[in-house]
């Protein structure tokens, strides 16, 4: 199945998020090897060059390293997993709390209403 | 890798240093210049009209060549600043091959003559070799336009193909774009072989036209040429006769996967069928250039998909992919660059990254605005 794709972005970033978010989820764990770039790009249904112009930003960024015999594997290094996962995350509080106060609610009751929800 | 040696580029979607600017080279300035000269002949086009009598076709020139020179006007403050670099020659010296391009030394394997390492995208295990003079190649585009005209007999001074300048390096997917009429096929037959341009030159591996570039291309027409009363096996075996670099086995796995007979007569096939027929034939080429015009247009949405992920597949950085196609949507995804052509003129020919990432809409969005009726 295609992965979903926004027809306005350049394809390649859109490829590095999702790349992105499952090393951060631990789809791809770290240390582990991650699909070729042909067989990814397959299953995203894109240019193989352009799921390798992805791969090639996540290891400019440190995420995914590439090794003289097994290809490319995620990073062993945690931390840097991790500062990506709270990249993501405030990008989401950010912008949840931009929404939020667009609807008028003030930072108190944004307080008030996630305590109520995740209790 | 080379690649990350020369970017330094985030993740976001701000233009990264080594896109639109080498491709523009080609492009912006033969597009202004040939709209320069176009509205020139618009002018004498005019004064014939004058004098001329009842004379519709050069009338329809006038309005032709109008329409080039609006477009000159209207097209070149949107992209002439950011697309180009000025710094760079109008047209390189035959025999250089597109250095700046660092994503393209991926699809190059012969450069420094060793074999292509597994991060770049190669075909596992083996190295596909080009059936061509292997020596070659590795200092030469795979297609090379120079400053090529084609004009057809009765059609006045229009010219069909004006003044085209292009390199295409190989490992690329590229879409050949542009409105009916603006001379996507006659570039496209020229390429093949199949017409002789009125000036200016078509090189395919530093070759023009001949039987040794057309043993290295593989073309896909818009219309049927093959014999109707034919069986698809007897098609496998035809091209089989006529093609080295063509298997057998991987026309019957796709004919398989799309549950076509090998038994059916072409007649009896459908439109759409026949479509895929003749497009699984072509595919299954070992060709460096494949040149498919309109493959998926009378296909169902499925099968398109098929087909796309054929191409995607099939992908290896020695070949390149030239499909003409009017339905950009569908093929955005899987297109490294694009060409835009009208009335006969290169008009751009950039990645489908940059349109995105400079314009901040889909190709096929930048295309309804630049071709606006």
């Amino acid at each position: 199945m295609a992965w979903q794709m926004n027809s306005e972005r350049p394809i390649y970033s859109q490829l590095y998020d999702k790349i992105l978010v499952r090393i951060v989820c631990g789809i791809y764990k770290a240390g582990n090897r991650l699909p070729s770039v042909r067989d990814l790009a397959a299953e995203a249904n894109v240019n193989p060059n352009t799921m390798q112009r992805a791969f090639a930003e996540l290891e400019h960024s440190g995420l995914i390293v590439t090794q003289r015999n097994s290809g490319r594997v995620v990073t062993e290094d945690r931390t840097k997993i991790e500062s990506a996962r709270h990249q993501l995350a405030l990008t989401q509080v950010n912008s949840f709390i931009a929404n939020m106060r667009e609807l008028g609610y003030s930072d108190q009751e944004i307080m008030d209403l996630i305590q109520s929800i995740v209790g | 890798m080379n690649e990350n040696n020369s970017m330094a580029y985030t993740p976001n979607d701000s233009m990264p240093s080594d896109s639109p600017q080498n491709y523009s080279v080609y492009t912006q300035d033969g597009a202004a210049q040939a709209n320069a000269a176009q509205t020139d002949m618009a002018q004498n086009n005019a004064a014939q009209t004058d004098t001329a009598q009842n004379n519709t076709a050069q009338t329809d020139l006038v309005q032709n060549n109008a329409t080039q020179t609006d477009t000159a006007q209207d097209n070149a403050p949107d992209h002439a600043v950011s697309l180009q670099k000025p710094d760079t020659p109008d047209r390189p010296a035959q025999d250089t091959y597109p250095q700046n391009t660092p994503d393209h030394e991926q699809g190059s394997r012969a450069q420094n003559g060793t074999a292509p390492n597994d991060q770049v995208c190669t075909p596992n295990g083996n190295i596909q070799s080009s059936p061509g003079a292997d020596a070659v190649y590795s200092n030469l585009p795979l297609l090379q336009l120079n400053d090529l005209c084609k004009r057809y007999p009765g059609m006045g001074t229009y010219m069909s193909v004006f003044h085209m300048n292009l390199i295409i390096p190989r490992g690329r997917i590229i879409g050949l774009l542009g409105p009916n009429g603006c001379g996507k096929t006659t570039l496209i037959k020229m390429i093949n072989g199949l017409l002789t341009p009125t000036s200016g030159t078509v090189l395919i591996n530093g070759m023009e036209p001949c039987p040794a570039t057309k043993k290295i291309i593989s073309y896909l027409p818009e219309r049927t040429y093959l014999d109707n009363s034919m069986k698809v096996s007897q098609m496998v075996s035809y091209f089989a006769d006529f093609y080295e670099d063509f298997s057998p086995e991987k026309a019957y796995a796709m004919l398989g996967a799309l549950g076509i007979s090998s038994d059916a007569r072409l007649k009896t096939l459908s439109k759409g069928t026949k479509e895929k027929v003749q497009l699984i034939l072509v595919m299954s080429r070992q060709a460096d250039l494949y040149i498919l015009d309109e493959p998926i247009a009378g296909v169902d949405p499925a099968a398109r998909d098929y087909i796309l992920r054929t191409i995607i597949t099939n992908y290896n950085p020695n070949s390149t992919i030239i499909l003409s196609t009017h339905l950009i949507s569908d093929i955005e995804n899987v297109l490294d660059d694009v060409i835009f052509m009208k009335n006969g003129s290169l008009m751009l020919y950039t990645s489908v990254d940059s349109i995105r990432s400079q314009m901040g809409k889909s190709v096929d969005t930048y295309f309804r605005e630049v071709y606006a009726c």
